[in-house]
């Protein structure tokens, strides 16, 4: 299991009606791609976040499968269109099963 | 390619960078060959999926054997990348409902499906990724009507830096 | 020495070198004309927050030395370099965060966190900047690391934590965010003046089977390539760095260990003496450049 994975996004506070809003996402994580020797000679398991999704108010706005070629510490940067206020959830899946969410609200100013 | 060649080599501004840049420009050729030995190492590893799968399988498992395109989608990486560890990408294709981006020289070619939603903003993402050699990035979007874009980039992955 | 005059003994010792290097070991040292620095004033860091400036006037003891003083950001990919602009986007403080997050745990037999002492981590401020100096009992020069062990030690009632442990890394990366944009101002008179002749003494010796020195690389040669790599002044500014290549934060002798061994030679030790006081004479050199740290570098 990896360990300290944090997740963090930065989300405007406030966007207008209709407005289209970038979103930056990371997560902390090895990304362990599975191709690595590790000290004794063997390959390193892989251990990846292998999906990523955000949604705002149960809307999705990004489902995207990742494989090992993303960098450690994933980093993703996206466009969100916002009609209403409310929560972005985002939603890290790890190999070994763990889910990592983190929730973002957002008004109409 | 003469003049990319050059230019790298320029960069290198070495021998052995030479040495080095010529052998990358090999890395094309030399992908399909190291492809089914990329499986082999990813099952004995027993990863919990086992996907390696050949930039020809991911394409035909995407678009489902239909015409793919070139235009209309762009990708964006550096012509160079200072290290291949962390390679800044773009992809953006307007009126893509998913986007496949592919690492055609890496020992596992696939890097994401993207989905895009109700609530998407646009039709990019952009990502940080790991080129395992000199190679051709690959991205097909799938278009809302159900057509297929294509986009391709090479990045050179310099080598011989100090290592630290 | 006019301006010109040390470009021109510059480009003499360049020769020198490359014709040296070459001949022993048949690789050469091109000239910069294609690998120049970016000319970029400053480091806009956080659309504004900071603005560091990337060249400032060398001090009175490396006016020799170096016409100007130069952030190993400008030698930079623009992918690399843009990396630094936003703190979201740099890798590195993630683990100045995981360091902020220490700064207030409590550990060892005094229950005692570093916040305990020192309340915020705030009042670190400038304390990067002044690295390494002389210790309270003014015997020995410290850096950054033997300062937060001697915390640990016999303030906590904790365990060291070894120089280029995560936990150490992490932390002198939290402490050094405090100081960004501060001026590095280290003291080299004094009981440091003997610390900062050996580390200059280190600076000009040649080591290891290549037979290389820092100055071979860091002052006749940066703004060259060395094979596929963009050498820079070598300056510690924006140490810790977070490094792709490690995929982590990287501290001041962890790098020196590395530039040694790349010289073929047997390396001296992260917190070694010797690298002290390497460490005191490259801060020196990098007199009033502002701190970087987190930086990102390749």
């Amino acid at each position: 299991m990896a360990e300290n994975v944090k997740p963090r996004v930065k989300v405007p506070k406030s966007a207008s009606a209709g407005e289209v809003i970038t979103i930056k996402s990371l997560i902390s994580h090895p990304m362990e791609s599975g191709q690595r020797k590790g000290p004794d000679g063997n390959l390193v398991p892989r251990s990846i976040i292998n999906r990523f999704t955000v949604e705002l108010n149960g809307k999705n706005v990004i489902d995207m499968q990742l494989e090992p070629a993303i960098s450690t510490n994933p980093y993703i940067e996206f466009d969100a269109k916002v009609d209403e206020a409310g929560e972005f959830k985002f939603t890290w899946y790890d190999d070994d099963g763990s889910v990592y969410e983190e929730t973002a609200e957002i008004e109409i100013s | 390619m003469e003049l990319n060649r050059r230019k790298a080599i320029a960069l290198g501004a070495g021998g052995a960078a030479v040495v080095a840049f010529a052998g990358s420009a090999l890395a094309q050729a030399a992908t399909d060959a190291a492809a089914p030995a990329a499986d082999a190492a990813v099952n004995t590893a027993a990863a919990p999926q086992t996907e390696a799968k050949t930039v020809e399988q991911w394409i035909e498992e995407f678009t489902g054997g239909a015409e793919v395109t070139e235009g209309g989608i762009t990708l964006t990486a550096p012509e160079i990348a200072e290290n291949g560890n962390t390679v800044p990408i773009e992809v953006d294709a307007e009126g893509a409902s998913e986007i496949l981006v592919l690492a055609t020289g890496n020992p596992t070619p696939g890097v994401t499906i993207t989905k895009f939603g109700e609530a998407a903003g646009s039709r990019k993402i952009a990502t940080r990724i790991r080129l395992a050699e000199t190679q051709d990035i690959t991205a097909i979007a799938k278009m809302d009507d159900g057509s297929f874009k294509q986009a391709t980039s090479n990045v050179k992955v310099t080598i011989g830096g100090c290592g630290g | 020495m006019t301006m010109i005059e040390r470009a021109r003994k510059r480009r003499m010792h360049r020769n020198l070198v490359a014709g040296a290097v070459a001949a022993t070991l048949s690789w050469t040292v091109a000239p910069g004309a294609i690998a120049d620095p970016v000319d970029e004033p400053t480091i806009e860091v956080n659309g504004g927050e900071f603005s560091l400036p990337t060249r400032v006037e060398p001090a009175d003891h490396v006016k020799d030395a170096l016409p100007e003083v130069m952030s190993g950001w400008l030698f930079r990919d623009a992918d690399t370099r843009a990396m630094q602009l936003d703190d979201f986007e740099n890798q590195g403080m993630i683990f100045a965060d995981s360091g902020a997050e220490a700064w207030d745990t409590v550990e060892g037999t005094e229950g005692k966190s570093c916040a305990s002492c020192h309340n915020d981590i705030e009042s670190m401020k400038g304390v990067r900047a002044s690295m390494p100096k002389m210790n309270e009992a003014g015997d020995d020069l410290w850096s950054m690391e033997n300062f937060i062990n001697d915390c640990r030690v016999n303030r906590m009632g904790a365990e060291e934590w070894a120089w280029n442990s995560q936990p150490m890394k992490n932390m002198t990366a939290a402490i050094s965010v405090q100081s960004r944009g501060l001026p590095m101002d280290v003291a080299i008179d004094g009981p440091a003046q003997s610390w900062w002749e050996k580390g200059k003494e280190m600076y000009y010796t040649r080591f290891g089977q290549l037979e290389m020195s820092c100055a071979n690389c860091h002052e006749d040669n940066y703004g060259n390539m060395i094979r596929a790599d963009h050498l820079s002044q070598g300056q510690i500014n924006g140490f810790p760095v977070y490094r792709l290549k490690d995929s982590n934060v990287v501290s001041i002798h962890q790098r020196f260990v590395g530039c040694v061994r790349d010289t073929r030679a047997e390396t001296f030790k992260a917190g070694s003496e010797e690298f002290r006081a390497l460490e005191l004479y490259l801060a020196s050199r990098g007199e009033g450049l502002p701190i970087e740290g987190v930086s990102v570098r390749h």
